[in-house]
């Protein structure tokens, strides 16, 4: 394996980091939307987010994505590997991410509720205001599991050809009959970044447990 | 549309042959891998600061790895170590070793909330360390992570389709089959997905009632 193997297996680094981002990015408003329409009871709209919820939670990333890239062109939809990816690992998210928000919303404390509305808040207002930055503080340790879960599934995006870590790992050790050492490059990029987004998720907790106990 | 599902229909004893590899990949390993857990977390929770270290090491440096690569290194990486496993051992392998890590970390992380008085009570009364593990400590730990352990199986069954990646043929291989035979992209795997959704459901029920279980003996 040479310096460009390594080099190359970089560029697969970036690919990955850019997906997964892209879908945390996009995953995470999603999430809160499709949680917003559970916690409303919006009628008929609340029921479905419940099942899409309930079967994306259960779909194996590599079936989302073998699905989106082979069906959605079959019915009209052209669909390049990039563009399957970033749905699939969007999809897959938001379901997890919109978990993580209910459960924050469900533990809103109502009494903060009824005093914006006493205020005369419109429910904009109240939900900007009130319930949003308390819900994002709640979320966060949540939301963060949530992404290191997602890098961890990202290999999966080199099956439908994304040139990813994994890709540009398998490709190497292809080519030069060795597939051990690059597969051992692929994991020693992944591991740091899955541990800095499980050490940030302890971090914040802990921060929160030693303010919770000095007050 | 139909037809395409019919289609799927007509190769039903593929995808229920899928099925049931899923299934069995996914109970024999989650089986496995909580017996690993249970023999690792006492060297997780071991006073002995080394072994306690070296344990650490395992159980957060798997969680670090993504499965997929994991799996990946076990079926093309170590034949080069001249250790070779065809694919079935290799999936089995690392679904094992893989979750194993996840179920001693869930144990610990129970072990440790554990009240202290059945533990010193039992030392008091002469009870061996691993009598201690064995009868004091392990009974309760398992019937409170059920919950837990329950999202770990469904995890494991998630995990194992990426073993479609070595050619075990499993639900989402069989699917695959299926869409490149008859080109019914569709119908294939949103027939897999449904019976994923099946399977976890069922997992979810069965945490249920071992939860009851474990309400009525506390």
């Amino acid at each position: 394996m040479s310096l460009n193997d390594v080099l190359a297996i970089l560029q697969g680094a970036l690919a990955t980091v850019t997906l997964s981002a892209i879908g945390i990015l996009i995953g995470l408003p999603i999430g809160l939307g499709l949680a917003l329409i559970r916690w409303a009871r919006v009628p008929v709209l609340s029921g479905i987010v419940a099942v899409y919820v309930s079967v994306l939670r259960a779909t194996p990333l590599v079936t989302l994505l073998l699905l989106l890239f082979f069906a959605l062109p079959n019915i009209g939809i052209p669909l390049g590997p990039i563009s399957a990816a970033i749905l699939a690992l969007t999809m897959n998210t938001s379901a997890f991410n919109c978990e993580v928000w209910r459960s924050s919303l469900v533990n809103f404390p109502k009494d903060q509720y009824e005093a914006a509305q006493s205020f005369g808040m419109q429910a904009g207002q109240r939900f900007r205001r009130i319930i949003l930055p308390q819900i994002i503080h709640d979320s966060l340790p949540g939301l963060v599991n949530e992404m290191s879960l997602l890098i961890k599934v990202t290999p999966v995006l080199a099956v439908v050809g994304v040139v990813d870590i994994t890709r540009a790992a398998v490709r190497i050790g292809a080519q030069t009959y060795e597939p051990l050492p690059p597969f051992l490059v692929a994991v020693a990029i992944y591991a740091p970044i899955v541990y800095a987004l499980v050490a940030l998720q302890r971090f914040i907790e802990k921060r929160r447990a030693a303010a919770e106990a000095s007050t | 549309m139909i037809h395409d599902f019919l289609v799927v229909w007509s190769e039903r004893g593929l995808l229920l042959s899928g099925l049931a590899n899923t299934t069995i990949l996914s109970v024999l390993s989650a089986i496995m891998a909580l017996a690993l857990g249970i023999i690792l977390v006492p060297g997780l929770m071991s006073k002995r600061k080394a072994i306690a270290a070296a344990m650490r090491f395992f159980v957060d440096g798997m969680r670090c790895v993504p499965f997929l690569l994991f799996a990946y290194i076990v079926y093309y990486g170590l034949p080069s170590l001249g250790l070779r496993f065809d694919n079935w051992s290799s999936g089995l392998l690392a679904l094992t070793i893989y979750n194993a890590a996840y179920m001693a970390e869930i144990l610990r992380g129970a072990w440790v909330a554990q009240p202290r008085e059945p533990i010193e009570a039992g030392s008091a009364f002469g009870f061996s360390d691993f009598l201690l593990f064995r009868r004091i400590i392990l009974p309760p730990l398992l019937l409170n992570v059920s919950p837990i352990i329950g999202n770990q199986m469904i995890q494991i069954i998630k995990d194992s389709a990426f073993l479609t990646i070595i050619a075990l043929p499993e639900l989402t291989h069989a699917a695959s089959s299926i869409q490149s035979r008859h080109y019914v992209p569709f119908a294939a795997f949103i027939s897999a997905v449904l019976l994923y959704w099946g399977l976890c459901l069922l997992v979810e029920a069965g945490v249920s009632v071992v939860g009851r279980v474990a309400e009525a003996r506390r």
